[in-house]
């Protein structure tokens, strides 16, 4: 029907009331406009928006031989009462804090160094992205079978041996095990972070920098004083994405520790999710511990927007 | 050039200068060492002998070069497929999301039908949901995809469609198009151009930039995503490098496996260099400014 009376509107012999074409036109345009947008939603509700759905809706149901029934809790007392759900949490924890102390510390300071430098940029930004471009399970095997042999011939314990230093069993040793993920995925990840920071560090206007130091500010205080505040944003975002993304530990523990790794040292929820729905043929409680996981980082988020809106 | 932290001036004189070139050759030394140090390891490490790879303290260059695990690698894991099967993949991921994120950032951007900062809003949202939570309810789509019943299972569509909904896509490609000045587009509309010929002959070829950026994404998310396709490609046929590679590591000698990996990462490391002009001006400008 609008698209009948489109044409018309246009026609210059009789000139339609201009509220008409206008409508008309309006219409023809929101037809078009939502044509093109389609195949994207499409998608998007396919794989997106009806699974967010779909998941919270599986987390209350039990499928057994094709007859899904509505189970209420069930799903999450049975993943709640399993012992590994506590150990994967508590690991899963400490891998982000940990990547939090060093993959989201150390970029910020690797792009400061880059900032200063006047030579060899090119090179440097390359160097410290390649890994960022490796696929993981690449990066994660060349850990895993070189750099954490246990034995003195792997790479680490070569240098620390040369180095004097004791060696380590590395993924055998249960203290070991999340200090070694965080290691090989700080290394794959750093990249990223460091070019989103050299980005920002360049939109610092240098008179800043200037009048701090005509206050007679070092170092260090032109950096807490001037370079911080300055790239307050964007330190406190990617804060968020590393905490999500951290929190999604999945492919280190299962490569480079075979899944649960010594003693369970290894097992993160996102691996729990993997068995449950995959190995034990309980997708409905791999929904319900999906679910948990996406309430805790929400619960992270809404932290992170009641601090950041506080500042400003 | 804008001064930083440190002044210029300071650099350029006496101390300064001597601590500069000392940080700027150990940053260049360590960065070496640390960076591409593991790749060198990696690519010759792939090159020795089981004795050599045991061998305390491991030795620099491979003594006797054994190329064989490199063939071994190619022929025992099937590579030839591994790769093609990744390159048709990303070929279609980069069909698919240049089409459709496109269509809908122009549409969102130039067109804005009603409903439609609603629609960017929900797409947006998407982004604050860890990819972990939804993987259960994506792979049981996948297998019986609603209303039609169709099992997705083993086909690309498993692959191309999930990567279409990328609302990091979208929001690039439309803040490219907003700085699409609005009088071009008038002009083509009294020109009596259609909203699609519009996009061809006048949003596109000014957005060359953004879209290579937007396929670059594209190729290098199936080849570094792992357990989506692992998931929705369970067959041998129809594997992925980085899956294949995993699947074969079980009983495959180490040497064998890192000569694999090394394999793998050829293509997206050569891209990157390639591209990394345009890599890091769509990392820089498209995220994340505030």
């Amino acid at each position: 029907m609008a698209i009948m009376t489109a044409p018309s509107a246009t026609t210059p012999i009789r000139p339609a009331p201009p509220t008409v074409s206008r409508r008309g036109r309006k219409l023809r345009d929101n037809l078009t406009g939502h044509a093109f947008l389609l195949g994207a939603v499409f998608c998007f509700a396919l794989f997106m928006w009806f699974p967010m759905i779909r998941g919270i809706v599986m987390s209350f149901q039990r499928t057994r031989r094709g007859e899904t029934t509505w189970v209420g809790w069930d799903n999450y007392t049975r993943i709640i009462a399993d012992p590994s759900f506590w150990t994967a949490w508590k690991n899963t924890f400490l891998f982000t804090a940990l990547a939090l102390v060093v993959g989201y510390v150390l970029p910020f300071f690797v792009a400061i160094l880059l900032n200063e430098l006047r030579h060899a940029k090119g090179y440097l930004r390359i160097l410290v992205y390649l890994p960022v471009m490796l696929p993981p399970a690449s990066a994660l095997f060349l850990f895993k079978y070189y750099a954490y042999d246990p034995s003195e011939a792997g790479l680490f314990n070569a240098i620390l041996k040369a180095l004097h230093l004791p060696t380590s069993e590395w993924m055998q040793s249960p203290t070991m095990t999340i200090p070694a993920m965080v290691i090989a995925s700080t290394w794959m990840n750093l990249g990223s972070a460091v070019l989103i920071y050299l980005a920002s560090l360049q939109n610092i206007p240098g008179e800043l920098y200037e009048a701090a130091e005509l206050d007679g500010a070092g170092v260090w205080r032109r950096i807490w004083n001037v370079t911080i505040p300055q790239t307050r944003l964007i330190l406190a975002l990617l804060a968020m994405l590393q905490i999500v993304a951290t929190m999604q530990l999945f492919i280190e523990p299962l490569i480079l520790a075979n899944g649960a790794g010594t003693q369970d040292s290894a097992t993160s929820v996102a691996y729990l999710i993997y068995q449950h729905g995959f190995f034990q043929n309980d997708l409905n409680g791999a929904a319900a511990l999906g679910v948990i996981m996406l309430i805790v980082l929400a619960a992270f988020s809404a932290v992170y927007v009641r601090l950041t809106t506080k500042q400003d | 050039m804008t001064r930083t932290l440190i002044s210029q001036a300071q650099l350029q004189r006496g101390r300064g200068r001597f601590l500069y070139w000392t940080v700027l050759t150990v940053v260049v030394a360590g960065f070496t060492l640390v960076f591409l140090g593991p790749l060198y390891w990696m690519v010759t490490g792939a090159l020795k002998s089981g004795q050599e790879i045991a061998q305390t303290p491991p030795t620099l260059w491979p003594h006797d070069p054994q190329l064989q695990n490199y063939a071994d690698a190619w022929n025992n894991l099937d590579l030839a497929k591994l790769l093609f099967n990744t390159f048709y993949y990303a070929a279609g991921a980069v069909f698919f999301q240049l089409v459709f994120d496109t269509a809908a950032a122009y549409a969102l951007s130039k067109l804005r039908p009603v409903l439609g900062t609603v629609i960017l809003g929900l797409m947006l949202a998407t982004l604050m949901i860890p990819a972990m939570v939804l993987i259960v309810p994506q792979y049981v789509t996948a297998i019986d995809l609603p209303f039609v019943h169709v099992n997705l299972l083993d086909s690309p569509w498993a692959i191309w469609l999930p990567l279409v909904a990328n609302a990091f896509n979208i929001f690039l490609l439309k803040r490219f198009f907003d700085s699409i000045p609005e009088d071009l587009i008038a002009a083509a509309q009294v020109d009596g151009a259609s909203p699609l010929r519009t996009l061809w002959s006048i949003i596109l070829p000014m957005s060359r930039p953004i879209l290579g950026v937007v396929s670059i994404f594209a190729v290098t998310a199936v080849w570094k995503d792992f357990l989506w396709p692992k998931l929705v490609m369970p067959s041998p046929e129809t594997r992925t490098l980085s899956v294949g590679i995993y699947a074969f590591s079980g009983g495959t000698p180490m040497n064998v496996v890192i000569a694999a990996s090394v394999i793998a990462a050829i293509p997206t490391v050569i891209i990157f260099l390639i591209f990394q002009r345009n890599i890091m001006s769509g990392l820089t400008t498209g995220s994340l400014k505030g």
